[in-house]
């Protein structure tokens, strides 16, 4: 009865505060359109997509590889495979058919690449947030992903400064799978990835749940609206490094000596608004639309915040570091690598997989000993 | 505590860093691509994350 009551009276300040946000979202949206061009409020709608698609469903990448690892629940891995596949489908031909226009996120295979998605691999499973879910987490108010968020964009910054001595250590030429016949093997190799993360999950957990089968759809749906409006796949790590690059330009920091940063479309970029930077867009969206999400629900932001000891929060720092500088070398996060590279037929996205995997197993490992969760 | 606090702070070094960078960068309608990058004839010269710099 008292609850009841209680609900009433608050059921205003939720409508209130839910008309609020979805106010702000169109009004950021329009401004930008109307300031900037539409291509550019259109990717700061899809970057929103992401963030209230992720957060609201709760759905992400270092978790379901945590669950396939410690206990064999392969369901949030067959739903990532699932949504590459929806996206390959439509991405590789496209790809082959509009050559410049749209381009792929390919990527030579090297040993800085090998390396650094085994790096990010185990960071991501230290602060339990990859490229996306760092800043999913930041945006719902989770103090490890806040935390982790600067660090992570420093490091993506520092890796880009040395990106070019990195490969230059040595690397394949870019390998990609392009047309129909491409097409037809990465849904083959998809197909038997999954077909061993199936086989290799406990009896129980052999499903795949509605709501993961429904994230798995927005994703693709919003993946194939990034390609087709910003010429290029869904990526999160470039814009996290140009914000920190853009802020040492500005406090007078020498980039002379970064070819990555001194090359002349970074140059360009860091001329101009983040707000016409692709990534970036997309980034901003994905904090936005957690915040969102978090503030939509019922008591969302009223989870007490956690207490950690203060090797937790120095692990945080390194591994939000680690997370940028690995990302970079590898050509990509799981999103910019795993999920847009496999997308669109790379070959450096399918020996990330392997590689990040590996490091996850490790970072599960090293987790209970930095303090993040109760030791066993 | 809550997240509250957490979730304010990340939204609004968000909103700080958007109004820094307009003030260094203002954004110019008149320069906008097309809406669409599929279609438009025009390259995609975006900067990402699986690129070497151009």
């Amino acid at each position: 009865m008292i609850s009841a009551t209680l609900d009433r009276t608050r059921a205003p300040g939720l409508t209130a505060r839910r008309s609020a946000l979805v106010a702000a979202a169109l009004v950021a949206i329009g401004v930008l359109s109307l300031f900037g061009g539409a291509r550019y409020g259109l990717m700061l709608a899809i970057g929103l997509g992401f963030g209230i698609a992720l957060e609201g469903l709760r759905f992400g990448f270092a978790g379901p590889w945590r669950a396939m690892i410690l206990r064999r629940e392969p369901a949030g891995i067959l739903a990532q495979l699932l949504s590459i596949a929806l996206v390959s489908i439509v991405a590789i031909p496209l790809l082959s058919s509009h050559p410049g226009e749209l381009t792929g996120a390919q990527a030579p295979i090297g040993w800085a690449m090998v390396g650094g998605a085994f790096v990010f691999g185990a960071a991501m499973q230290v602060v339990l947030g990859c490229g996306s879910g760092t800043l999913v987490n930041a945006g719902s108010g989770n103090p490890i992903g806040l935390l982790a968020l600067p660090f992570f964009a420093i490091g993506s910054f520092a890796g880009a400064y040395g990106l070019i001595w990195w490969t230059g250590l040595g690397a394949l030429p870019i390998l990609r799978l392009s047309g129909w016949g491409g097409l037809g093997v990465t849904l083959v190799l998809l197909g038997i990835t999954a077909a061993v993360f199936y086989r290799l999950g406990a009896p129980e957990a052999r499903r795949l749940p509605r709501r993961y089968v429904i994230a798995a759809l927005v994703l693709a749906l919003l993946a194939i609206a990034n390609l087709m409006v910003a010429g290029q796949p869904w990526g999160v790590v470039y814009g996290l490094g140009l914000w920190v690059a853009k802020g040492a330009q500005g406090l007078g920091m020498d980039l002379s000596g970064s070819a990555f940063w001194t090359a002349p479309g970074s140059v360009t970029r860091l001329h101009e608004s983040l707000l016409t930077d692709y990534t970036s867009l997309t980034d901003l969206g994905l904090i936005a639309g957690a915040f969102g999400v978090a503030s939509w629900r019922r008591g969302g932001l009223a989870q007490p915040l956690p207490r950690y000891p203060a090797r937790a929060w120095v692990a945080t720092i390194v591994a939000g570091f680690l997370l940028g500088y690995s990302s970079r070398l590898a050509f990509g996060c799981n999103v910019g690598a795993f999920f847009s590279g496999i997308s669109t037929g790379s070959l450096h996205g399918w020996v990330w997989f392997a590689a990040a995997f590996a490091g996850a197993a490790l970072g599960i490992r090293l987790r209970p000993h930095l303090g993040l969760e109760a030791a066993k | 505590m809550t997240r509250a606090l957490t979730a304010s702070v990340a939204l609004a070094a968000l909103l700080l860093l958007v109004a820094l960078d307009l003030t260094g960068a203002p954004l110019n309608p008149y320069r906008a691509p097309p809406v669409f990058a599929f279609g438009s004839g025009v390259a995609a010269a975006g900067g990402f994350c699986a690129a070497l710099p151009n």
